[in-house]
């Protein structure tokens, strides 16, 4: 065990699984000699060479379409886009591609692939750096959507993201890479898709999140339990498939449930938890289900006094959490 | 690397087929597969003009681009990513005409898609037939992928793509020749240019004569050939292949050929095209050439002639009987494979 950033976590998992697997490769946009513009393939080019670590051309539908046939003849891609902003070129081929090979065939194709996107704001990224897409890919059958938020869940969801016989879109919070930091087990340390993680135990509200936010909800529940009130902390880890029974779980037990992300409100993740809440924990809520999300706006500004009314902060989160504590 | 555009002629001769190495028996394969795919594809009109299936797409006219090309792959260690027109293509590649029925009946034994996609949209893992949607040019990427990795594992398989010359418009095919060109990939990318994207003409789709040219652009030779002279397209793919299969990279290989028949069964061709000009094109019919050059050659008499009629009609027959009656998907079908294995959604 030791102590390591997201973005460490991160270029272990890639290189763990490469050095383990030889059908594994990565392809991307300044992937090779220069490691990534985050430096998460950082030395990898040198180690396993141009064949398994491409630059690929400015190009993300190629990027995307290349690894789905890659995938189809017995390999296992990493695609990286260099920003989720960035995905949009790539879409039909996720979204009319990808996603749909295995039901279009009745499982006879499937496609072992992961799509890497860093996402999130709160790092002057402005419109096309900032942005938060897993609602908009949360909604496609046929991909699986992972955001995880700490060391170990990136290293370890990242491995079970390139071991899954379906396309999976791994979500990286560019503020969580060197600002999180953590515990990462030894060894293969796999953390399975569709399963939620509960990062800290309570009873009188539940706050439920992922990415950057998981970080922002645990420090909102360390100044709740100075107030008195006991606060459980649910990390999502995976947005599809969403685990449910953790959702309803927490919900049963505290009765109070606020639902946080800092992608754009409308049918965005939190409304699909809040409807899981009300259709399987109604009974035993004791008042409405809240959330707290980015607004309602394209995308967040450059001008920093405008992005940070954009984004969700442990203060505004807070705020929000006492207001349901005293519901 | 020669990269001028090769304008490759037809050329005469009653031996052809035996100078670019094909035995009378593989010539004749060719032929009874082209004539298979027609077959196949006139009964599914019959069928639907009776309102007993919805929809059929057809490959008639272009058997001859398909076949001829197809046939100079290796069916099994090679890949196609075919596009909705290339029943020649998945026929000889070892699909049925059962095959191609159960789809147009969208029965639950169909092996492209257990009946969930429309008719043409082909895919065997098996028989290295890739998958497709309806989207158009997407697969061309995918080629270069399935490319990529027989180049990354040290292997000599080639992939053919196929598609239409409107689909040569979206970017996916640009950027698919780009990247296959940069790592000369072990691709062929042979564009049916029948000349009309529906009832949009070649004019509107591109401001060039000749697709072929483009692929100067991406440092591979392109090659414009008769797609209705069925040994034309054969000699033309099999230089291609030779080429990919010497890590030397792709080869655009730009079919000109025409269908005969609507878009769809939902189109109305006459909108948009003279029958005058359809006629001057019937005339030049791949099955009925390649016809006239084989009885020319001696390599096909009546007899022979008769047997393969005979051989394709009890297919004909034999799957469309099959597969009207074989069982539909039961709704229970509907939610199996979102994923691979079974996921809560």
């Amino acid at each position: 065990m030791a102590v390591k950033t997201v973005i460490e976590a991160i270029r272990e998992g890639m290189d763990e699984e490469m050095a383990r697997d030889p059908s594994v490769f990565l392809i991307g946009e300044d992937v090779g000699n220069r490691g990534g513009v985050f430096l998460a393939s950082d030395g990898l080019f040198k180690k396993y060479g141009a064949l398994r670590v491409i630059d690929s051309p400015l190009a993300e539908s190629c990027i995307v379409g290349v690894a789905i046939g890659a995938a189809v003849n017995g390999m296992r891609p990493i695609a990286e886009i260099q920003f989720a902003d960035f995905i949009a070129p790539a879409m039909n081929q996720i979204i009319e591609e990808a996603a749909r090979f295995c039901y279009r065939t009745a499982g006879d194709f499937n496609l072992p692939m992961v799509i890497r996107a860093p996402w999130g704001g709160g790092v002057h990224g402005a419109l096309y750096h900032s942005q938060s897409i897993e609602a908009t890919f949360g909604h496609i059958p046929g991909l699986k959507v992972v955001a995880p938020g700490t060391p170990a869940d990136a290293k370890g969801l990242l491995k079970a993201a390139i071991r899954d016989p379906d396309p999976v879109l791994y979500l990286e919070h560019k503020r969580t890479y060197r600002l999180v930091k953590g515990e990462v087990p030894d060894g293969d340390g796999v953390v399975p898709i569709g399963k939620a993680d509960i990062k800290r135990e309570g009873t009188d509200i539940s706050l439920i999140a992922y990415g950057l936010m998981l970080t922002f909800c645990l420090e909102v529940a360390e100044k709740l339990a100075a107030d008195g009130i006991s606060a459980e902390v649910l990390d999502l880890r995976t947005i599809k498939p969403i685990d449910q029974a953790a959702i309803v779980g927490t919900a049963r037990k505290t009765g109070k449930v606020l639902v946080v992300h800092e992608d754009n409100r409308f049918a965005g993740i939190a409304a699909e938890v809040m409807a899981i809440i009300m259709e399987n924990a109604f009974d035993a809520l004791d008042a409405p289900v809240m959330r707290f999300t980015g607004p309602d706006v394209p995308a967040m500004p450059f001008n920093h006094v405008l992005e940070e009314a954009f984004m969700p902060n442990v203060e505004k989160i807070l705020a929000k959490a006492r207001e349901l504590a005293a519901a | 690397m020669a990269l001028k555009t090769t304008e490759v002629e037809a050329k005469g001769g009653r031996s052809r087929h035996r100078s670019l190495g094909l035995s009378d028996e593989q010539a004749l394969r060719i032929y009874e597969v082209m004539r298979l795919a027609r077959a196949v594809d006139e009964r599914m009109w019959l069928i639907n003009r009776q309102g007993r299936a919805p929809f059929v797409i057809s490959c008639q006219g272009q058997e001859g681009a398909q076949v001829g090309t197809a046939a100079a792959l290796r069916p099994g260690s090679d890949w196609v990513a075919p596009y909705y027109r290339d029943a020649g293509v998945v026929l000889w590649f070892g699909m049925t005409a059962r095959d191609q029925m159960l789809s147009f009946f969208a029965r639950r034994e169909d092996p492209n898609s257990g009946g969930r996609q429309m008719p043409g949209h082909f895919g065997s893992r098996r028989l290295h037939i890739l998958t497709g949607g309806s989207p158009v040019a997407t697969q061309l990427l995918h080629a270069a992928g399935l490319a990529l990795a027989s180049k990354q594992r040290k292997e000599d398989a080639v992939t053919a793509v196929y598609f239409g010359e409107g689909s040569a418009s979206q970017g996916d095919t640009h950027e698919a020749m780009n990247f296959a060109g940069i790592h000369k990939l072990a691709v062929i990318f042979v564009c049916e240019n029948n000349g009309y994207a529906i009832s949009v003409p070649q004019s509107q789709q591109m401001a060039i004569r000749n697709l072929a040219d483009r692929a100067a652009g991406y440092g591979f030779p392109g090659v414009v050939v008769d797609g209705n002279d069925v040994l034309a397209c054969y000699e033309v793919a099999r230089q291609a292949v030779e080429r990919a299969r010497r890590s030397e990279g792709p080869t655009l290989i730009e079919v000109k050929t025409y269908r005969f028949t609507a878009h769809s069964s939902d189109d109305d061709d006459k909108r948009y095209r003279k029958a005058e000009e359809v006629a001057i094109w019937r005339q030049k019919d791949p099955i009925q050439r390649y016809a006239a050059y084989l009885r020319d050659a001696g390599t096909l008499t009546d007899p022979v002639e008769a047997e393969i009629t005979e051989r394709i009609t009890e297919q004909v027959d034999e799957a469309t009987e099959y597969a009207e009656q074989a069982p539909d998907p039961t709704p229970d079908d509907l939610t199996k494979f979102v994923y691979k294995k079974d996921v809560q959604a």
